[in-house]
């Protein structure tokens, strides 16, 4: 348990630095008007429209598949721990789990949602 | 020598608990203590690796690299530094101003919280967690998050182009990340990193894993976007990506963030293939924890060298090279690794 608030520590305290760092950043920069500063960089051409629209959709095709395999991790994890103590029939059975899992692999290759179009 | 920050840390608990304070208090006050240490550190490194990177790029290409501030220009990166905290940050005015500067005040989270439970040296581990490379996993990839609300935030274009690929591949190269690790995970059954560290006693990781070191070294250079792996800030071409819009401190921690990523995989590799803290060939008389910041520059050099000898490859290369050959490679280890385990604890049966 103190274990945990001492992770709590960690992070909050790895938000602190970020915080003073910005804070004091905030307290000596200097600070001047000028109309053009504000626009958003483009090379130095006038801004045409906004960057918050649409976007190619192959990014989410491997986000889905990324997904997949992220969620089988986190199942290999446990049982490559508990190894020993499984014996040989864990051992066949996480391997038809990755083998289905391959299976997707290959349907997903063969579909062609691992090439980028 | 070797016991000197163990003792420390037992002083200062010594010390407090005389003070007649409660239990709690003492863990509290301690934690603190060790974590401005790893603070001190990790900045102390960064601010080394920016000079010790400069240095490497420039006897790789024939120059002399920064000479001019102190002694062969040792003091570049502090220059630098107390330069870009005077410089003012612009926020621009179409942007999302509070995402906006919550993304560098957050890209220090995830690293310094990795650094809680990683062994500096024989004992010399803030929180030792029994289930350390799970949380190394989970707050890894915490960074891309904070990257991609600086690229979307930022409502610039190109931006937007570098955080739609932070997203694409520091998500594609986790998973062969991920699955590498679990071939380290299946030969010692244990998740705590001291544990990994012990059970290499005999023999190191890297001669039983040597695909599974591969493929943690290819994807570590890409989870860092280093080059070979830097489309994200591709500067020729999208103008360091997420990034674009950040001035002064703001762009100082992403900069930082990245060297402390770069130490962190590198100590990771050290932990998990190089045998971490233990000393080779019996040389126990340097102490645990200089051997384990010898690894961790090997392998940082070798971070360095990589990205000052190959060019920058096509996202489709790059997308394809991970999905049709880091994951079926690393599938492939972890049937051998399964198979090697399983025969070799029946022979010892």
């Amino acid at each position: 348990m103190s274990e945990w608030v001492g992770v709590a520590l960690f992070i909050m305290a790895g938000l602190a630095f970020g915080v003073v760092g910005i804070g004091v950043s905030f307290l000596v920069h200097p600070r001047s008007k000028n109309r053009y500063k504000l626009e958003t960089y483009e090379c130095g051409i006038p801004v045409e429209g906004s960057a918050w629209g649409r976007f190619k959709a192959q990014y989410f095709t491997f986000a889905l598949i990324f997904v997949i395999f992220d969620v089988e991790v986190i199942y290999l994890y446990p049982w490559a721990v508990s190894f020993v103590q499984l014996g040989l029939a864990g051992l066949v059975k996480m391997f038809i789990f990755i083998f289905i899992l391959v299976l997707g692999l290959w349907y997903a290759w063969k579909e062609g949602a691992l090439e980028w179009k | 020598m070797e016991n000197i920050f163990v003792n420390a840390a037992g002083g200062i608990r010594n010390l407090l608990e005389s003070a007649g304070l409660p239990g709690l208090a003492v863990d509290l006050i301690v934690l603190t203590v060790i974590f401005v240490a790893i603070l001190v550190f990790v900045l102390l490194n960064v601010l080394w690796l920016v000079y010790m990177e400069r240095k490497v790029s420039a006897f790789i290409q024939c120059r002399i690299g920064p000479n001019r501030v102190g002694p062969m220009g040792l003091f570049q990166t502090i220059a630098d530094t107390v330069k870009l905290i005077s410089k003012e940050i612009i926020i621009p005015k179409n942007t999302n101003k509070k995402l906006f500067l919550l993304a560098p005040v957050m890209i220090f989270m995830p690293p310094m919280a990795v650094f809680a439970v990683t062994p500096f040296g024989k004992g010399m581990v803030a929180l030792d967690l029994n289930i350390g490379v799970y949380y190394f996993v989970a707050l890894a990839s915490l960074s891309t998050v904070i990257i991609w609300t600086a690229g979307w935030t930022s409502n610039n274009k190109y931006s937007l182009l570098g955080s739609m690929r932070v997203v694409a591949q520091m998500v594609s190269y986790e998973v062969p990340l991920l699955l590498s690790i679990v071939g380290v995970v299946l030969l010692t059954g244990t998740l705590n990193l001291t544990g990994i560290i012990t059970s290499q006693q005999s023999v190191w990781f890297i001669f039983l894993q040597p695909l599974a070191f591969l493929i943690y070294l290819i994807a570590a250079v890409a989870e860092t976007n280093r080059t070979p792996f830097d489309l994200v800030e591709g500067e020729s071409e999208i103008i360091t990506g997420p990034f674009t819009e950040y001035s002064g401190m703001g762009f100082a921690f992403f900069f930082l963030a990245e060297y402390a990523n770069v130490l962190l995989v590198s100590m990771l590799a050290s932990i998990l293939f190089l045998g971490g803290w233990l000393a080779p060939f019996g040389l126990t008389f340097i102490p645990s924890w200089i051997w384990l910041l010898l690894k961790v520059y090997l392998m940082i050099f070798i971070l360095m060298w990589l990205r000052w000898t190959y060019p920058r490859i096509r996202i489709d290369q790059m997308m394809a090279f991970c999905w049709k050959v880091l994951v079926p490679l690393a599938i492939v280890n972890i049937f051998v690794t399964g198979i090697g385990k399983y025969l070799y604890e029946s022979v010892r049966w």
